[in-house]
């Protein structure tokens, strides 16, 4: 992909610093942080073109393009970011971001504790959509941009790009919100719970510690992941890429792998586990479970989203269960019961919850017309 | 702006309003409305193509399945609330009809008459109507609810909706004689 038309080519992340401290919502404060970043475009004179892309659970501020070093290392939302593409970086200066708690180079729970000398660990605050979004307004003052022509991102991306129109609105002209949620469900609850228990029984855990005892707690990673990736798929995406395909000739009347959904599943888990970090995992779903904007408002999301201001994107998939369109139908109503500026995509998509990230060209062609008509 | 009963809607649309275009299509009268008339609203289309052409056309548009009603708005939330030769594709017009005069302070609705004399004059030989307005063959057609302006003002009735202004035209041309057998699309302006 590298060097090829339509892509940014090689890019290289940068570390923004904060040398003041830095307030949760949960009340805990740590003394500084750093944020890793990546921008792609240019920044016009009237500081008006920038678009703040917002990652989800695994991915990082790795956006678009590919490292020197790394040519292999492509962006998680490539097909969607660079010249001539539908988030087109001929004319927006687009910045990817690693949130606060993350664990590919921001401040998070495997950096050092500068009151210990060792990595937080377990002693890391609990994250929150809002400290991420919080975070990130820190990021935007230091890069001088003082509004954001729009946010952007899926599944727990989007909602930062919704808590950015609830918690600046005036710093955000669009707000696009992809394959998400105002509010996890109880089951969505249910499985992150499940995936959380993974990985505090796993023994090499050590309440969090783990990383002074030399180990990480592979075996729950791996089965957080199995769990996710479960929920991120369609049951039919999943019939139709693996069925009840064998891997091996036939039944093996044991526990090893008969069928290649078994395969993946691990090989997911086992690739997962040896770059994520547990204490991360942890607090990003978390984070989720905690994210409900409508919490101190009586549960009334049209009441919570009346401070919004910017004009909203929202689109979803059919096949999506793990965050169903009625969620965003429920976001498009709030929206509409104030009489705000949204458009609303229900698209008929195969992919399950991951469609957000595929190259459907009903969905790529909506937001390059989105983009396209936004005025800088 | 290509079909007759767009001028028609555009005239009756008051300058400001707020509209809710059912079964927009690819969003031409909510641009045109937006353009001539500073009414503003949103548009409600179910195929990915239409819906992608609004985007195109840069109104702002809902994909979503009018069958399932209009749970999404509030009451009396929009000036006006237009289904452009939409209805004869609806299943459930009594409740569709109903919605919209919930959700809207006016409806306008426009359809193909059925009772044209073209259209009489196939039935009487014995086939289905095919023409300008009904383009479709009887096993390819979109439209499920076909009816005459008496049938509609019928409902009308029913359902206590008053009729505030009726345009029916033919070829584009407004008709005032016997218009249910000269006229070949009609417009509706009703209240609840």
């Amino acid at each position: 992909m590298a060097g090829s038309a339509g892509s940014v080519g090689i890019v290289e992340a940068k570390r923004a610093v904060f040398e003041e401290p830095f307030r949760f919502r949960s009340g805990a404060e740590i003394p500084r942080f750093e944020l890793m970043y990546e921008t792609y475009g240019t920044l016009n004179a009237a500081r008006s073109n920038a678009v703040l892309v917002c990652h989800a659970l695994n991915a990082s501020h790795h956006v678009a393009g590919t490292y020197a070093a790394e040519a292999d290392n492509v962006g998680f939302w490539d097909n969607l970011v660079g010249p001539g593409k539908p988030l087109d970086t001929d004319r927006f200066f687009v910045i990817g971001n690693n949130y606060i708690g993350g664990c590919f180079g921001s401040t998070g729970p495997t950096s050092v504790n500068p009151a210990t000398g060792k990595p937080y660990g377990a002693d890391f605050p609990v994250v929150t959509v809002e400290d991420w979004v919080a975070a990130q307004a820190r990021l935007a003052d230091q890069l001088g941009i003082e509004r954001f022509a729009a946010v952007i991102g899926g599944s727990l991306g989007a909602m930062q790009a919704l808590q950015w129109a609830l918690a600046y609105p005036d710093r955000i002209g669009h707000s696009l919100v992809i394959a998400s949620t105002p509010r996890l469900s109880a089951q969505n609850i249910a499985f992150n719970e499940v995936a959380r228990q993974a990985i505090v029984t796993d023994p090499d855990f050590h309440g969090g510690h783990y990383y002074e005892h030399g180990v990480v707690p592979r075996r729950g990673l791996r089965i957080a992941r199995m769990i996710g990736h479960i929920t991120y798929l369609s049951d039919d995406a999943m019939m139709e890429k693996f069925g009840r395909v064998m891997r091996r000739a036939s039944l093996g009347f044991d526990f090893d792998v008969d069928f290649e959904i078994e395969s993946y599943l691990r090989h997911q888990g086992d690739k997962f586990s040896t770059y994520f970090d547990a204490n991360t995992y942890l607090r990003i779903t978390k984070a989720l479970d905690y994210y409900d904007p409508a919490v101190d408002f009586g549960g009334d999301l049209a009441r919570s989203f009346a401070r919004a201001k910017a004009a909203f994107l929202v689109v979803s998939f059919k096949s999506d269960w793990r965050f169903a369109p009625a969620r965003s139908r429920a976001m498009v109503k709030a929206l509409l019961d104030n009489r705000r500026i949204v458009s609303y995509l229900e698209l008929d998509a195969p992919g399950g919850h991951d469609a957000f990230l595929l190259e459907d060209p009903r969905y790529h062609g909506a937001l390059r017309a989105y983009f396209e008509n936004i005025e800088l | 702006m290509t079909r007759p009963d767009l001028e028609t809607i555009a005239k009756w649309v008051a300058p400001g309003s707020r509209v809710l275009d059912l079964g927009c299509g690819d969003g031409s009268l909510l641009r045109h409305l937006w353009e001539g008339n500073q009414a503003h609203g949103y548009g409600v289309e179910i195929d990915d193509a239409e819906v992608l052409a609004c985007f195109r056309n840069d109104v702002n548009v809902l994909q979503l399945d009018l069958e399932s009603g209009l749970a999404l708005f509030q009451d009396g939330s929009f000036d006006c609330v237009i289904l452009s030769e939409t209805l004869q594709t609806i299943h459930r017009i009594e409740l569709l009809t109903r919605e919209m005069l919930r959700v809207g302070k006016e409806a306008i609705v426009s359809f193909p008459n059925f009772g044209h004399w073209q259209a009489r004059l196939q039935v009487l030989a014995g086939r289905m109507p095919v023409s300008a307005e009904l383009p479709h063959q009887w096993y390819n057609t979109p439209n499920v609810h076909l009816c005459t302006l008496a049938d509609f003002e019928d409902l009308c009735a029913k359902l206590g909706a008053k009729i505030r202004e009726r345009a029916v035209l033919s070829r584009g041309r407004p008709v005032s004689v016997l218009p249910n057998l000269l006229g070949s699309l009609a417009v509706y302006r009703i209240t609840a």
